[in-house]
Parts: structure tokens; sequence; C-alpha cells
């Protein structure tokens, strides 16, 4: 599963980075960002999805 | 002290001109070759019936297939800023359900580039020759040409009426404000289809879901104007100019401290010192260089012997972009000029993307704060964090181009950047001007016109 946050909805509410900090990092003015390409190792997949429904502008989207 | 001046630069060598002010451009070819986009100022606008004349909207050519291999063949790149390959972009629409459409990008957001509003202003034919045939290649029910230039739209609206009937399929013309992020590609799509010209996140890309939310192919109006050659001549006659990777010819802006500032007609692969010492006249001893309009950063005055090419440029960790190039004096202090181009990118951003917002204006405040004399070596290395940090954060490339910029100046110029830790500099004391958010002064205005280099 691969997580990406769109930045021009992202308004850096931040509970993303709440649930799951491995993978949702917020910069120094809160906004979120994944690195690299985005893959969520398995074990994460459910964090992930918990992080795509709470975040209050849907700027979150999960790929298979 | 002296030291410190020298570092920074005497007094004596004065700046680059004040590009924002109207003067008389150059339009030339590089010694010993046929230019395939230029033709002589003197000739004005190339109406219809003179492109045809040229042997222009021949019916002969690749279609079609064999138009996508022919360009696959010659390497095609565009010519926008991203060097990506014309042919894959043509078969990404092409292979996907239509209805599908294409447009021709000449809404120039990079204020050193000034070659799509010449060639749309001049030889609205050729790119049209060029759109069509990209058009049948990937079987596009309509044809749109986007534009903020007032004399392109003007010019593009005249060549639709003189083609009167002989276009076989729809072409439009959709005017826009001008804007630096207004000719990205979701930009130029969401503004054919009614909405603002501003980036949306990717993917989708357009020629997933474009105008209409149908597989667009959004090209640029240079390499458009590179399809008729290619389609008629062939690949191998295509390649007989330029390198392997980087063929044929490019249109070059030279604009800044030379004799001859203009827009020449360059094969790829050229060194960089040499070129444009021939056709622009560089000073006796240069400052440095402005890349790739202003998204490709600075480069110092060893970049000479650097190859006007895609890849070479980029594995200098810079790029030949749209291949503008302004060329800085010794009188230009590289700290300024950065935040002259800095400033720019913190105005023009597209208020959308908060990295962005909060970003470029970081990085703006300390580049002048750098000017003033007032940043100390934590501001620095936070400057440095951010050229790295907030490089792929932004929907479309603005905080890139932005981020690499300063990147650039940490890079070419730490002697420089060093020596204004410790004292304001004297060349730097100017910026209060910028500060009142005017245009750049590296903004290229064409209203003072052409003369063809030869005879000037």
């Amino acid at each position: 599963m691969r997580a990406k946050v769109d930045p021009v909805k992202c308004e850096g509410f931040g509970p993303c980075n709440e649930v799951l900090p491995e993978i949702f990092k917020l910069d120094e003015w809160n906004y979120a960002y994944v690195e690299g390409d985005g893959e969520v190792p398995e074990e994460f997949e459910e964090k992930a999805r918990e992080a795509e429904t709470g975040c209050p502008v849907h700027a979150i989207t999960l790929e298979p | 002290m002296s030291t410190r001046s020298a570092l920074v630069g005497g007094p004596s060598a004065p700046a680059a001109a004040d590009a924002r002010r109207p003067v008389s451009l150059a339009l030339g070819a590089r010694a010993g070759i046929e230019p395939r986009l230029l033709i002589d100022a003197s000739e004005g606008r190339e109406d219809y019936d003179a492109y045809r004349a040229r042997g222009g909207y021949a019916e002969r050519g690749a279609v079609g297939e064999a138009l996508i291999e022919a360009l696959e063949w010659a390497g095609l790149r565009g010519r926008g800023g991203a060097a990506f390959p014309a042919a894959t972009k043509l078969r990404s629409v092409a292979d996907r359900d239509g209805p599908r459409f294409v447009v021709a990008n000449g809404e120039e957001g990079e204020p050193a580039s000034l070659k799509d509003r010449w060639l749309l202003r001049n030889r609205p034919h050729l790119v049209l020759d060029g759109l069509l045939r990209a058009s049948a290649a990937v079987d596009a029910q309509t044809a749109y040409v986007f534009v903020s230039d007032p004399g392109a739209a003007a010019s593009v609206e005249r060549a639709f009426e003189e083609l009167d009937g002989h276009a076989p399929i729809a072409l439009q013309l959709v005017t826009t404000e001008p804007r630096y992020v207004a000719g990205e590609e979701t930009a130029a799509v969401r503004a054919i289809n009614g909405g603002p010209a501003l980036p949306l996140d990717k993917p989708p890309r357009p020629f997933e879901s474009g105008v209409q939310e149908r597989p667009t192919l959004v090209a640029n109006v240079e390499t458009l104007a590179n399809v008729p050659t290619i389609a008629v001549d062939g690949a191998e006659r295509y390649r007989e100019l330029g390198t392997e990777r980087s063929p044929g010819t490019f249109l070059l802006t030279v604009s800044g401290a030379c004799a001859r500032p203009g827009l020449y007609e360059v094969p790829l692969g050229e060194p960089l010192g040499a070129t444009l010492d021939e056709l622009a006249g560089l000073p006796e001893r240069v400052g440095g260089f402005l890349m790739g309009g202003f998204f490709a950063g600075l480069l110092a005055p060893r970049a000479r012997e650097a190859r006007l090419a895609y890849d070479e440029l980029r594995d200098e960790g810079s790029g030949l972009g749209c291949g503008a190039i302004v060329v800085l004096s010794e009188g230009d202090c590289p700290v300024a000029v950065a935040a002259d181009v800095i400033d720019y990118f913190e105005r023009e951003n597209a208020k959308q993307c908060g990295a962005c917002i909060r970003g470029t204006a970081a990085m703006r405040d300390a580049i002048f704060a750098l000017a003033r004399g007032e940043a100390d070596e934590e501001r620095l290395e936070r400057l440095r964090g951010w050229s790295l940090s907030l490089r792929e954060r932004g929907a479309c490339a603005l905080l890139d181009g932005a981020a690499g910029l300063v990147g650039s100046l940490l890079r070419e110029f730490p002697r420089e950047v060093d020596a204004h830790l410790a004292n304001p500099c004297p060349k730097c004391a100017s910026l209060s001007a910028y500060e009142t958010k005017q245009e750049s002064r590296f903004a290229l205005s064409v209203e003072g016109g052409f003369h063809d280099a030869r005879k000037s």
C-alpha cells in the first residue's frame, strides 16, 4: 500500500501524524508529507486507514 | 576588509541591465547552421501564404503512428522545461480511449524566456502545423492554444482566420492572465475547463484526465514547432544537429550582462560559454549564470565549459529548462540575484500548498537577512535545510524551483555567501528596491521588438 498527502488540501491539522508518525511526517509548519514513495509496510496498513478517514480535509489517499 | 570586498566583488563592474526596460532584441542562429525555427526579424510576422511558400502545411510527411515513431527516432524532447520525450507523451494519449484533446501550451511563465512569445507572434503557422500534425497522430477532436501574451493571442487569432477552413479539426484559443504557474500542465487544463489557471496535485496527469476529463496532450509550442520538420524531412535529418541524447536545435534566450541580448537558435550540446560569447557577446569576466529561466538556479562562471544539453546540465546540478539564460556580470552579487528571484517565487506561488506558502516566505526572509548582513550560521543552516527538505513538497514545481535556487546559491557561491555572514554587502544595498515587490529585474520585455543579429 502507498500513502499520499495532497499538498493543496492539507491544512496542517496533523491527526495523521498522531495516528501513524512512522509514515506521516509533519514539517516545521505542521504540514504533513510522506517520505520517498510513501510505501506503507503491512503492519501499518490499518493505522494508515485510520489516518485516511481521520483527516478532516480528506487530504490522504491510499493506493493498493 | 579588502579581501572581503574582493570576494563580494569590486564596485566598478556594472550589474546586468534591467531586463524590464524594452530594448530591441537580437535574433539569429549559431554560425554555420540553417535555422529551423527562426526567420529573419526583418520579415516580421509570417502569414499563412508566407508559411505555405516556405513549404509549410505540406501534405506529405509521416502521419499517425508513423509520426510518433519518427518523433521517437528523432529523440525530440519537450521544450517547455521538463525535456520529457515527446513521443512517449503522444503515445500515452493515443493509447487511451477517445475523445482526446491537444493543447499547444504557449503560456510562457518563465520571466527570462521569450521564445514561445516570439514563435506565436511571428511564426504562428509553424506552431499550428505542428499542433495539427500532433492532433492527427493522437486522433484528437479539438486542439487548443493556451496563452497569456496579448501579442501572441492576436497573432494566433489571425492565424485561425488565415487558415479559414483548412484546419481539419476545431481550433480554439484560450487566454489567461500571466502568472508563473499558469503554464503548468494541470493549470492549463484547468483554465481550459473553465477553472482558475492553478496547478493541481498529480496524479492524475493530463494524459490520463485533462480537458473535459479526457486524455489530453499538453505540449509546449516550441516542441510542436519541431514536429513539421521531423514529419516531412525525417528523423535522420533532424538528428544532423544536436547530440545523441539531446538532438536538434533549441531556442536560446539570452539576457543580462551581454552585448546582444536576444533569441538565438542553437544546436543542443554546444559549449555554453563559447556559444553565448559568439552570439550575445559576454563581458570579459562573467559573474555567473541564472539558468533555465528562473527554474534551474545559479551557476558559477566555471559553467562556461558546460554543454547546452539536457542531461549534461542536469549533471551540473542545473538544467537547460526552457532554454533561457541570464548572464551575470561581476557587478551582480549572487546573493542579490537570488534575493530578486526568491522574492519573485514567493510572490508568484499559487497560495495553494502550505509548504510552498510558508517555505518560499521563510527562504525569502533568510536570503534577504543574508543580503543585509544579518544572517548567522544557524540561519544559514536552516536555509540549507529548506533547500533540501522542501523539494517535491508542492503540487507543482514552483517550490522545487525556489528550493533549487537556494541550493544552487549555497553550492555555487559558498565564499560569497560566507562573506555576507559578517558584513552587509555593498552590492546588495540596492535590494531595498526589490522589497517593494516590483516585477523581477530579470523579467524580459519583448516590447522593444527584434532586429537581425548579423546587422547589429
